[in-house]
């Protein structure tokens, strides 16, 4: 089982979500945050005063899915989110030991 | 001893027009804070920005050339008796011979006050409607055209009794201004909407109409009450009077009348609501209060508090199928400006014929013609030229990363920054 993290622009999110549902990704986790890679900020003037601004809004989707359906995840999240532009984000995969459904109690792929 | 009760009729009267001009004023706060209600924080300081910007622009125009053009005021208020050259011998013997329920008799000067906070309403109508995709710039040099010449124009064909383009005379009545200044923001308002296009997303390819929510509903709510309160200025200093029983009564009744169909109107509008969407709509109980308000403003003098809730209850209702409509038009409208104070300002200017023996249902149609093509043909060409010259609409990643950015250079609510916690001094 694989844990797929995705950060990416926030108007994007919507697109991403219609394109995990066509592959029948059933639930995700979405966390508003900030973030910045090579894309520069901007620097704005607040009353003569200069400031930097480096962190720029992102929306990072967290989605759990079993191993064989992780290349499948990443490519329709890189297509949806993608706009070609600096600043569209990145895909973390990491390695995920356990999953539990709390209602009940289920574990492991069925729990996906 | 005489002359003491004609002076204190002028003061009275003086008094009257100055502090319903300040609760006018007034309704700029709550058009401010309806509007940031509802946008997204990105947008936020753009249109706090044009909230402010547009009412200090309509105080200069309309000062400027705006009272000239609609009540022959004087460029630069020349016409308007300063406290140095006021003659007080004259004014004394206009206020003995107007009588206590004739003419009002008041200072030049709070005339002014009092009519500039209403263009500066009018105004007011258009930034929600334009919200989140608009250049600030482009919204100001609009501003600048509205105020200064489009609103006083269609202000003098009707309040100021002057021809329209000397060619026919008006018999319209409009108490405080649902088509003067309502409908006139909400037909400036449709004409920037349709030059500049719907927000990116909020209809798409497949007919569906997407929702993008306000970030704020406390502060639309509280825009909401402001308005409200700020409206028993906009309707009951448009008595024009106080000094009297007869107009006090009246003064009375207005403000009464207001109240009833402001809460009429969010009555309707949250029962309407939840029949069709099957819960408890805010912005629709909002936006019915409003509506009310502003159905009641062509009239709020003669009807009963029956009448004034049900013209304001019409209204409501009106307003949420109109919203709707609109939606299906594919004229996006964040705020529904154009529906509260264009569909249902026309419903209030007809509403007038149910109380007002006087009006004519020719009277109030031709008024409400005259001044909607005015207005609507005016706007929409001072909005292509504007857009001419300088464009209209943000680009499309400045939409996108919003307006607060790339027209203001300021977030509404900034944490974040690299050098929060490390001072720049």
């Amino acid at each position: 089982m694989k844990l797929v993290t995705a950060i990416i622009k926030p108007f994007k999110l919507d697109d991403a979500r219609e394109a995990l549902s066509e592959i029948g990704v059933q639930g995700m986790t979405v966390t508003e945050t900030k973030g910045f890679g090579r894309q520069k900020g901007h620097t704005e003037l607040y009353r003569g005063a200069e400031y930097v601004v480096d962190f720029l809004p992102k929306i990072k989707l967290e989605v759990a899915v079993s191993d064989d359906k992780v290349e499948e995840v990443v490519s329709s999240i890189t297509k949806a989110a993608g706009t070609g532009k600096i600043g569209d984000g990145k895909i973390f995969v990491s390695i995920l030991e356990q999953v539990v459904r709390i209602r009940t109690g289920e574990s492991g792929d069925e729990a996906l | 001893m005489e002359n003491n009760i004609f002076e204190l009729q002028y003061a009275m009267d003086t008094f009257y027009f100055l502090v319903c001009g300040a609760l006018v004023m007034w309704m700029a706060a709550g058009f401010a804070m309806l509007e940031a209600g509802l946008v997204r924080s990105k947008n936020t300081t753009e249109i706090l920005t044009k909230n402010v910007a547009l009412f200090a622009i309509a105080s200069t125009m309309y000062m400027v050339c705006g009272y000239d053009f609609m009540y022959g005021g004087g460029m630069f208020l020349s016409g308007v008796e300063t406290v140095g050259n006021l003659d007080v011998a004259a004014a004394l013997a206009a206020s003995a011979e107007n009588g206590f329920d004739g003419d009002s008799v008041y200072s030049g000067a709070s005339d002014f006050f009092f009519q500039v906070v209403f263009v500066a309403t009018a105004m007011s109508i258009v930034s929600g409607a334009v919200a989140e995709r608009m250049k600030l710039w482009a919204f100001l040099a609009f501003a600048v055209v509205m105020t200064g010449l489009i609103y006083p124009l269609e202000g003098g064909w009707t309040w100021g009794g002057n021809a329209v383009f000397g060619l026919y005379e008006l018999n319209y009545s409009d108490y405080a201004g649902s088509g003067i200044v309502h409908l006139a923001g909400a037909a400036a308002a449709l004409a920037g909407v349709i030059i500049l296009g719907p927000r990116k997303g909020k209809y798409t390819k497949d007919g569906k109409v997407r929702a993008i929510p306000g970030a704020n509903l406390p502060l639309a709510t509280l825009g909401t009450f402001i308005l409200w309160m700020g409206w028993f200025g906009f309707n009951g200093g448009s008595t024009l009077k106080l000094g009297g029983i007869a107009v006090a009564n009246e003064v009375a009744y207005v403000f009464l009348n207001t109240n009833a169909a402001a809460a009429g109107g969010l009555i309707a509008a949250l029962i309407v609501a939840r029949l069709m969407f099957g819960k408890a709509d805010l912005t629709m109980a909002l936006n019915g209060a409003l509506a009310g308000l502003v159905a009641i403003t062509a009239e709020p003098a003669d009807p009963t508090a029956l009448q004034a809730t049900l013209i304001g209850a019409a209204g409501g209702a009106l307003v949420v199928f109109s919203i709707i409509t609109m939606d299906k038009l594919k004229i996006d409208d964040p705020v529904g400006a154009i529906s509260v104070h264009g569909v249902v300002g026309i419903w209030g200017i007809f509403a007038v014929l149910i109380t007002d023996a006087d009006a004519t249902f020719s009277g109030q149609l031709i008024g409400m013609l005259t001044i909607f093509f005015w207005v609507f043909t005016a706007s929409l060409i001072t909005w292509i030229v504007i857009k001419a010259i300088m464009g209209v609409r943000v680009s499309e990643d400045e939409e996108m990363e919003g307006v607060d950015i790339s027209e203001c250079g300021q977030e509404a609510y900034p944490e974040f920054t690299a050098s929060s916690g490390m001072s720049t001094n």
